[in-house]
């Protein structure tokens, strides 16, 4: 009986989707608003202290003791907050070179972040250096194309994760870029790179289908886009060949956007894909609303950016 | 169409009917926001960080070598004072690993003039000085290769560059028409047939800066020994530096 309900659920979501809001919600009652907020950083290359006064490009800022505060208060206003990393944690001062990685994984311990997914930096120190860094990281590390079966971290990281924030189901899945020519194979070893596609193919379906997530997030390093090389996997060519992806949260190509972008997936849906520079300068800002108000509901979705 | 709506209506009518409360995704807001000075520092976390950025630090600033003059790639034509120091230090370095490993010696150093990415300042030198010339983390790699694709391939490619790379062990005279007059290595005339023990770094290996040369021999070692190390390892051993511009790699006029 249970699991007719579900799956009698499932139809009646699609046909949400299908028809938008004609005339379902008359059994909705109330207006609450439900707010998720997703906070993210990407390519932070170990910049834990802030660029000093003189650095010719960006003096005074970054620094995680201040990325720490403005989480905390954003976390106060709304508990319902997720905090994601894009990857390349590792690598690009000397506290790494010192360290190997502790400090970066202990004080996003201490800002809480949810999870992260691998950037091709975060080999630097081989599948060895990134395992023995792993028992400071209090948040999963996600990876749903890297198959790390045949390495040290076989079950240390897992293709996705699932969370629930005030009756909301949210499903992040990591992507990874591909390793071969960017990481000395000595440091990946015998880590497979799967298909990005055909691996987000499979993750929204798992996501939406079978723990019917209500927003599905994207943690890539694949890189925002790559103007000389157009045919080469990118966040916005993965919007475009996927579906039930609301969100892909980037890195690796170190772009700074004026604003997320707004694009749309195989279905005509639109996607939002987002990344913030690097160096732990900017961090992103993402809430989704979610509304049990027939009206509201009725006008699909809006998007402010 | 209409059929296909028409099930999915009477289906939904059946199924969230009894649902109390469903939610739809109404809004999205995206933004970023600057990580500058206008925010406060997290007591907690500026404390936790403290005691690693001084030991970080300290370890930094330690003085662990003196420079009698200040020095800079730009200062000499095809060798430069900072260069040679850095082919030197690399040879003398990496060679102490290889001999141990293999019983063989390096016999010449080619690293590449764009790698240098900071001067040597007149006064102490610190460990922070080894990382400001080689922020990368490239690692030093030793590749067999026979006398005659030095000879036609890695000196032909320096006298077309036209660039001081640094090297050292090799040293090549060219006249004023870039013809290569004159090479050795070790002060030997290179022999065609000889196998030669060159040390480089894992990006020039893999065809960076177009040296296309190195990956085309067979025998490779790597030493798992940055670069870096090999310049603090050689500025812990060596009191004062006061490299020159010598006679490596010159043009006749």
């Amino acid at each position: 009986m249970k699991r007719r309900d579900f799956i009698q659920q499932t139809s009646a979501t699609a046909a949400l989707i299908t028809l938008g809001g004609l005339g379902l919600q008359s059994f909705t009652s109330g207006s609450k608003t439900t707010k998720i907020t997703i906070l993210h950083t990407n390519d932070v290359h170990s910049h834990i202290d802030a660029f000093g006064p003189e650095d010719g490009r960006n003096p005074n800022q970054g620094g995680v003791a201040r990325r720490a505060s403005l989480v905390q208060n954003i976390r106060n206003e709304n508990p319902n907050t997720l905090l994601l990393d894009a990857g390349d944690i590792f690598q690009g001062t000397p506290y790494f070179n010192y360290y190997g990685g502790e400090l970066e994984f202990k004080l996003m311990s201490m800002l809480k972040y949810d999870a992260a997914t691998i950037g091709n930096h975060d080999f630097d120190n081989g599948v060895d250096g990134l395992l023995a860094q792993l028992p400071h990281a209090k948040f999963d590390f996600l990876s749903a194309n890297y198959d790390f079966s045949n390495t040290v971290l076989d079950t240390f990281v897992k293709p996705y994760k699932t969370f629930n924030k005030d009756g909301i189901k949210i499903g992040v899945f990591g992507l990874g870029i591909e390793l071969n020519g960017l990481v000395d194979k000595s440091m990946y070893k015998e880590t497979v790179y799967l298909d990005p596609v055909e691996t987000a193919q499979e993750m929204t379906r798992v996501l939406k289908e079978d723990e019917k997530c209500d927003l599905v997030i994207c943690l890539s390093h694949l890189g925002y886009h790559y103007k000389n090389a157009p045919s080469k996997i990118s966040d916005l060519s993965l919007a475009k060949a996927t579906k039930n992806i609301d969100l892909i949260i980037g890195g690796h190509t170190h772009t700074f956007l004026p604003k997320p972008t707004v694009t749309k997936n195989s279905e005509g849906k639109n996607v939002l894909v987002n990344q913030v520079g690097c160096y732990g300068i900017n961090l992103g800002k993402i809430d989704f609303y979610f509304d049990a108000d027939k009206n509201k509901a009725a006008e699909g979705t809006s998007i402010l950016v | 169409m209409n059929y296909k709506h028409l099930f999915f209506i009477v289906f939904a009518f059946l199924t969230l009917g009894c649902k109390q409360e469903k939610l739809s995704l109404t809004k999205i807001e995206g933004k970023q926001i600057n990580i500058s000075d206008s925010l406060a520092i997290h007591p907690d976390i500026e404390a936790f960080i403290k005691p690693y950025r001084e030991h970080v630090n300290k370890d930094l600033d330690s003085v662990i070598s003196y420079a009698v003059d200040t020095y800079s790639k730009k200062d000499g034509e095809y060798n430069t004072a900072i260069g040679n120091l850095f082919a030197d230090a690399v040879i003398q370095e990496s060679n102490i690993v290889f001999n141990q490993r293999t019983g063989k010696n390096i016999d010449m150093v080619l690293l590449n003039h764009g790698g240098i990415r900071a001067i040597i300042s007149k006064g102490n030198i610190s460990t922070r000085t080894a990382y400001e010339i080689m922020p990368f983390e490239n690692s030093l790699v030793v590749v067999e290769m026979k006398g005659k694709t030095i000879q036609d391939s890695l000196v032909n490619y320096l006298s077309k560059a036209k660039r001081a790379h640094p090297i050292s062990g090799l040293k090549i005279k060219m006249d004023n028409n870039f013809n290569i007059t004159e090479t050795s290595i070790n002060n030997k005339p290179i022999e065609a047939n000889k196998s030669y023990y060159v040390v480089t770094n894992d990006y020039l290996y893999n065809g960076g800066d177009r040296m296309t040369f190195f990956k085309t021999n067979d025998s490779l070692y790597v030493l798992n020994y940055k670069v870096r190390n090999a310049l603090v390892d050689y500025f812990k051993k060596t009191d004062t530096i006061n490299p020159v511009i010598d006679d490596r790699f010159i043009q006749t006029k």
